[in-house]
């Protein structure tokens, strides 16, 4: 097929034939002003039929992708920008206003995991329902219980109705199901982070398996970590088109970039009638280049600057780095001369440097100033520029810390 | 010599097919019907005998309350032969036709999780909840055919055409069901409008009497009613062979029959064509 367009994201590794191919996908949802529509209104007032005010809302604007078979791909984007849409209509759930879809093969009937799944029921019929829903015949469904529960780690549990199982036993049953899907094309939603580490660990295996048998992944998550974790490649969407397509990092990069674009200058503090004030705080990388996505290890500097009102005296800056769930993580304090005694208007910089210590998640700066003579604070904790580390040797901790190692062996010794 | 590393066999891109009221395979259609329409069926049961007894109650306090009510009180059930019987087969199939309706109008808002997160053939929806209720029909028949015996009504030749009848009813309960589902997420009153109309048709159908007791002003508009004919000939095969069939009703007026036989045919067509052209919508207008 050398007629065909090449995607010039497409790396050398993943050039195989093509799995996915959507061309000018375009999606828009009827939005009524007045959300209670009744027969009774269509029949006593039939004119405003025809000339009711009907919005539509444009979810995807000509979206335009291809995917290869055997890759694992991302599909991210903030809330309301379309991403979940165009997984549905992959899927067939919603109807394509314009535009095409194509698949290689069969592509997996739902987006997520345990749909269909009943609470009233036990393991194995809930089992059976599922198969047969993602297009296994009953007794093939029934053959292969055995499979799904023992790769769910359930066998203990076969009789129990699955209302009584703990949220973590249900998604290891919907995963273990999801992998006897008869699709070359599987779409999960946010679902990476199932079980304890063993079963990720085994989740990620069997995923890998999938993918050398030339089946093809596509997730839809938040979660960048993930994202660069599993994916060949990533595509942002952003008001219903493609933002970046490509490699992970960058589509993480960017990702980062956007969902902080809307907090519009969260650098310029606010507080301009107080004594001094920190009227500006931002993460720059080891170029002087403002970050939001940066890596564990990766060389940083928190510039901030200082604008006076009044003579203060000594000034104590404390700046903190937090968990988004603020959990102070570390802390850092000036009192430099050079914000002594600041006067009106008169601005001072201050700069901290370190090598980020921090573990792959969100993180946010903040801050305060208080005078050092009288004690007094001047200006009160603030938190502002909110940033998240994209890439790190640990997922999940909160520090990733330099380390050696070595290794011998022992045999022989005694 | 071997050949170079190949990629496993690929198929060929296609247009994905998009939501559909059948789409898909047969077999995972039928499969997805059956197994979902057993699978209630024995819920609706808690999966106990004692939790069947209990869902036959409510048709059955219906019957005794009614035989009371027609027998004691108006008397005029004294005038009908083997009135008991009439009643309690009536109520049970009428019970097909009403149960089955007002569960299949709301099935897909109350499905709307797999609605919205799933493919499947989305008639099958609604046409579960019509078998399911079809089931336990089948199961309830066994009871009423033995009080029938017992009330001593004479086994006849004629009951081997309750199959017929069964699936005349089961057409017509289709039909209805897809109509009504296909229009409910984007109108919900229908189901207070089906509400007062599954009551209207209750008394428009004889189902408390035999269509001779009809008056003569209101027995064509019953008779139009393509459940009337349902009842009729059920009562002409399986309670008593004295009572007239359909085409003995109808004998009044030569158009009756085509016409209810024609809305018959129209109810089921339309009822597929609506859940045909709703149905790939129907995941936005939930």
């Amino acid at each position: 097929m050398t007629s065909e367009p090449a995607d010039p994201t497409l790396t050398p590794q993943t050039a195989g034939p093509l799995s996915v191919r959507a061309r000018g996908v375009t999606k828009s949802f009827r939005v009524l002003s007045n959300q209670s529509e009744t027969l009774k209104e269509h029949l006593l007032n039939p004119g405003h039929l025809l000339g009711r005010d009907e919005r539509r809302l444009v979810a995807l604007n000509g979206i335009d992708f291809e995917i290869r078979a055997g890759e694992f791909f991302g599909i991210v984007g903030r809330n309301g920008s379309g991403k979940s849409t165009l997984l549905k209509l992959m899927a067939s759930i919603y109807h394509l206003d314009s535009g095409e879809i194509e698949v290689a093969g069969r592509i997996a009937p739902f987006i997520e995991l345990g749909v269909g799944f009943n609470p009233e029921l036990t393991a194995r019929e809930n089992v059976a329902l599922n198969g047969v829903m993602m297009g296994l015949s009953i007794t093939e469904a029934n053959d292969r219980y055995e499979e799904v529960l023992d790769f769910a780690e359930l066998q203990d549990y076969t009789d129990l109705k699955l209302k009584n199982y703990s949220s973590g036993m249900q998604v290891r049953l919907a995963f273990a199901l999801m992998l006897q899907a008869r699709a070359d094309v599987l779409l999960i939603d946010e679902v990476l982070a199932v079980g304890d580490a063993a079963f990720q660990r085994k989740c990620s295996d069997s995923l890998q398996f999938l993918r050398s048998q030339g089946k093809t992944i596509v997730l839809v998550t938040h979660d960048m970590a993930a994202v660069q974790r599993h994916c060949d490649r990533a595509m942002l969407i952003e008001g219903g088109v493609v933002d970046t397509i490509g490699d992970p990092t960058e589509v993480a990069d960017r990702y980062v970039e956007i969902s902080y674009e809307e907090h519009a200058h969260p650098e310029r503090t606010g507080g301009t009638n107080l004594r001094a004030r920190v009227s500006r705080i931002e993460l720059r990388d080891a170029d002087d280049n403002p970050v939001r996505a940066v890596h564990s290890g990766q060389p940083l500097q928190i510039v901030t600057e200082i604008e006076g009102n009044e003579p203060v005296g000594d000034l104590l800056l404390y700046v903190e780095i937090a968990t988004s769930s603020v959990i102070r993580v570390a802390a850092m304090v000036s009192n430099a001369e050079e914000i002594r005694n600041l006067g009106p208007g008169e601005r001072a910089e201050v700069r901290f440097e370190f090598d980020c210590p921090l573990g792959v998640g969100d993180y946010m700066l903040r801050y305060y100033l208080s005078s050092v003579d009288e004690g007094e604070l001047i200006q009160p904790t603030s938190q502002a520029f909110p940033f998240s580390v994209i890439k790190g040797a640990a997922a999940g901790t909160l520090v990733a810390i330099p380390y050696g190692k070595s290794s011998r062996r022992m045999d022989g010794e005694r | 010599m071997k050949a170079a590393e190949r990629i496993p066999e690929h198929p060929p891109l296609e247009k994905i097919p998009g939501p559909s009221a059948f789409g898909g395979s047969a077999r995972r259609f039928f499969s997805l019907l059956w197994l979902t329409s057993v699978t209630d069926f024995r819920l609706g049961f808690h999966g106990t005998v004692l939790g069947y007894i209990w869902s036959l109650a409510r048709p059955l306090m219906l019957f005794g309350i009614l035989l009371l009510v027609f027998t004691k009180v108006f008397r005029f059930g004294d005038q009908v032969p083997d009135y008991a019987s009439l009643l309690l087969l009536n109520i049970m199939l009428y019970s097909l036709f009403g149960d089955a309706t007002s569960a299949a109008v709301g099935s897909l808002v109350d499905n709307e999780g797999l609605v919205r997160r799933a493919q499947l053939p989305r008639i099958v929806i609604p046409a579960s909840t019509v078998l399911t209720t079809f089931l336990t029909l089948t199961i309830n028949l066994i009871a009423v055919f033995a009080f029938i015996i017992i009330s001593g009504v004479e086994p006849m030749l004629t009951w081997l055409f309750l199959p017929v009848i069964l699936l005349w009813l089961l057409a017509l309960t289709f039909g209805t069901s897809f109509l009504l589902s296909a229009f409910f997420p984007r109108f919900r009153d229908i189901g207070l409008i089906w509400t007062v109309v599954g009551l209207a048709l209750f008394y428009g159908t004889p189902i408390l009497y035999p269509i001779e007791v009809a008056p003569e002003g209101l027995r064509a508009l019953i008779e139009l009613n393509p459940l009337s004919l349902i009842f009729i000939q059920a009562h002409h095969w399986i309670i008593d062979p004295n009572a007239p069939s359909v085409i003995e009703a109808t004998s009044g007026h030569w158009w009756i029959l085509p016409a209810s036989l024609s809305i018959f045919v129209a109810i089921c067509a339309l009822g597929l064509a609506a859940f045909s052209r709703e149905a790939p919508k129907v995941a936005e207008e939930l």
